[in-house]
């Protein structure tokens, strides 16, 4: 368990934080920028003191009133938005800093497992500056590892990234949550890394916890509607996986009565996944289509209806198993016809739905 | 004796520029004036505060005489001492740049990383500014081996004991046929000057590709 109280006032920006969060897991702390994730960060791993308020990782007490364990002696890994590697030492010199300090019987990460989990082998002569920004990121994630840390934070570390390097990082990130069997806060104003990693989501805004709990369950509160945005908004499923159609490389996803054929990046006949299913993506029909091309019609009541935008009408239906959100247009006359109660169908384009293979270490948690 | 002076001043400058830049405490800026004053002070005023201070009758130096027997005034190791004090100044400010310019994240994260106070500054902070340390030194240096007001006041111009290289020159324009030897120690003057001008830049210049900057 990790738990933390923290309260401290800088200028104009007050934070007042609490949450709690089980561990082992990801814990995602999600929010927009400037909502005082990274203050919450420095506050855990002992870089700046709250004025008041309390942290604990499993029954330790790193931080209250009567306690203030230094920085050097908490043993929490961080890997800060800029990396931080150190200019004067190549790639080998800035992995062993910290295996070096780290106490002998702590001793579980190997170096050669941290230079393959992460793909460092060809970088470990280089200096830093002759690393791209993802390169530097998974040094600097090797570096924290390697450090022997109790509990590993992870400062937006795709936030400097472009969307191809995104896509390069993406991967190692989850290979590691899964892998290890430590506890992590993942700091991300992205929520599709939200839902790919994490096991518990905390949502701050303005400094405070605007709502927390598990992803499935999160997916569909007002105060993370508020911080994703009309774009993002969308349900997030869990489900399990069967094999990977081998002639539309899609992949069947169960939950419930219901299935859905959606892309995922890795096989994982019989894993529990994860579909984020975006609101944009959804069609309402008030009959059953019929002969849907590359499309599931899933079958179900509508429970709300709310306007989003100036323009839409977000129409949240329970499926059975399962609550997904649809974008409709507002104002059209078959519009008029939804109401809370009525029984609609749902189209489902299997193109753009994705699943993902959450962390493993998630069910030890939950 | 120029050498020996930046090898005695140079932790102390080290110490002082930390002490600048990193701590805030009563009395900093006097501090910081106090530390500049050299740069500013006709050199024979600091040649003469010396006397007073480090002369065998003076606080300082009457105290080192009797318990340790070591002497000052006309010796090398004042010229040294004031060298060191005239030249000082210029160290402070190149290591204060370097330390100024140092990401405290790197710290930091050095910190996170298990490192106490003392490693995080030797494994870190050092390496980060040596290249201002090394220019600092070499600047000292030069301007060690030119330093006149301040020697002549305070430990006179003794001819293998205290006289340095502008002392020698000064000496040799006076004497009616010295032309031939002040024009060779102008000429080992110019060298020296630009052997350690060139020296500090391919120091710099081997630091910046090191750190890739």
């Amino acid at each position: 368990m990790l738990a933390v109280r923290v309260k401290l006032r800088r200028g104009e920006f007050a934070l007042d934080v609490e949450f709690e969060a089980p561990t082992p897991g990801v814990i995602a702390l999600f929010g927009r920028s400037g909502c005082g994730k990274t203050t919450v960060v420095h506050a855990i791993a002992g870089l700046l003191t709250p004025e008041e308020g309390r942290i604990a990782l499993d029954g330790d007490v790193f931080f209250s009133a009567e306690a203030n364990v230094r920085p050097e002696r908490r043993r929490i890994g961080c890997v800060f938005q800029d990396a931080r590697l150190f200019p004067h030492r190549s790639v080998s010199g800035n992995l062993r800093y910290g295996l070096r300090r780290a106490p002998r019987e702590t001793h579980r990460i190997e170096l050669h497992q941290v230079v393959d989990l992460l793909g460092l082998r060809v970088l470990l002569p280089r200096r830093p500056y002759q690393l791209s920004g993802g390169e530097r990121h998974r040094v600097a994630i090797g570096r924290a590892l390697l450090s022997q840390p109790r509990l590993l934070m992870l400062d937006e570390p795709l936030a400097s990234q472009d969307l191809a390097r995104r896509g390069e990082l993406l991967p190692y990130l989850e290979r590691l949550c899964s892998r290890l069997r430590m506890p992590i806060v993942y700091v991300s104003h992205q929520f599709d890394e939200v839902v790919r990693l994490a096991t518990h989501v905390v949502v701050l805004d303005s400094g405070a916890v605007a709502t927390q709990g598990d992803v499935a369950s999160l997916s569909r509160s007002a105060a993370l509607r508020a911080i994703v945005g009309t774009e993002g908004i969308g349900a997030v499923i869990d489900g399990e996986a069967e094999a990977r159609d081998a002639e539309t490389g899609l992949t069947r996803v169960h939950f419930g009565a219901h299935s859905l054929r959606v892309a995922m990046d890795e096989a994982a006949p019989g894993r529990r996944v994860r579909v984020h299913l975006l609101a944009r993506d959804v069609l309402v029909a008030l009959a059953a289509p019929a002969a849907p091309v590359a499309a599931d019609v899933l079958e179900g009541v509508i429970v709300s209806l709310e306007p989003d935008a100036s323009q839409s009408l977000l129409v949240e239906v329970d499926v059975g198993g399962a609550t997904i959100l649809a974008r409709v247009a507002r104002g059209t006359a078959s519009v008029s016809a939804l109401a809370p109660g009525r029984r609609v169908f749902l189209l489902v384009n299997a193109a753009w739905s994705r699943a993902y293979a959450p962390p493993e270490t998630s069910r030890a948690g939950e | 004796m120029a050498l020996r002076s930046v090898a005695f001043s140079l932790p102390l400058a080290i110490a002082v520029a930390w002490l600048l830049t990193r701590r805030r405490f009563p009395g900093r800026t006097l501090f910081d004036a106090v530390v500049h004053l050299p740069l500013v002070l006709p050199p024979v005023v600091v040649g003469y505060v010396l006397l007073v201070l480090f002369g065998t009758r003076g606080p300082i130096g009457g105290w080192l005489q009797r318990s340790f027997g070591i002497e000052l005034v006309f010796t090398r190791a004042g010229a040294a001492l004031a060298t060191a004090v005239m030249s000082f100044p210029l160290m402070v400010r190149a290591i204060r740049i370097s330390l100024e310019h140092v990401d405290r994240g790197l710290e930091d994260a050095a910190r996170t990383l298990g490192a106490g106070p003392l490693d995080r500054f030797l494994t870190i902070t050092l390496p980060l500014i040596l290249p201002g340390i090394l220019a600092g030194a070499v600047t000292a240096f030069s301007a060690g081996l030119g330093e006149f007001g301040a020697v002549i006041t305070f430990v006179s111009n003794i001819p293998g004991e205290t006289r340095t290289l502008p002392l020698a020159l000064y000496t040799a324009l006076q004497m009616p046929d010295g032309d031939a030897i002040a024009a060779r120690l102008a000429l080992i003057s110019f060298s020296l000057g630009l052997l350690g001008l060139l020296v500090a830049e391919a120091v710099a210049r081997v630091a910046r590709r090191r750190l890739g900057g």
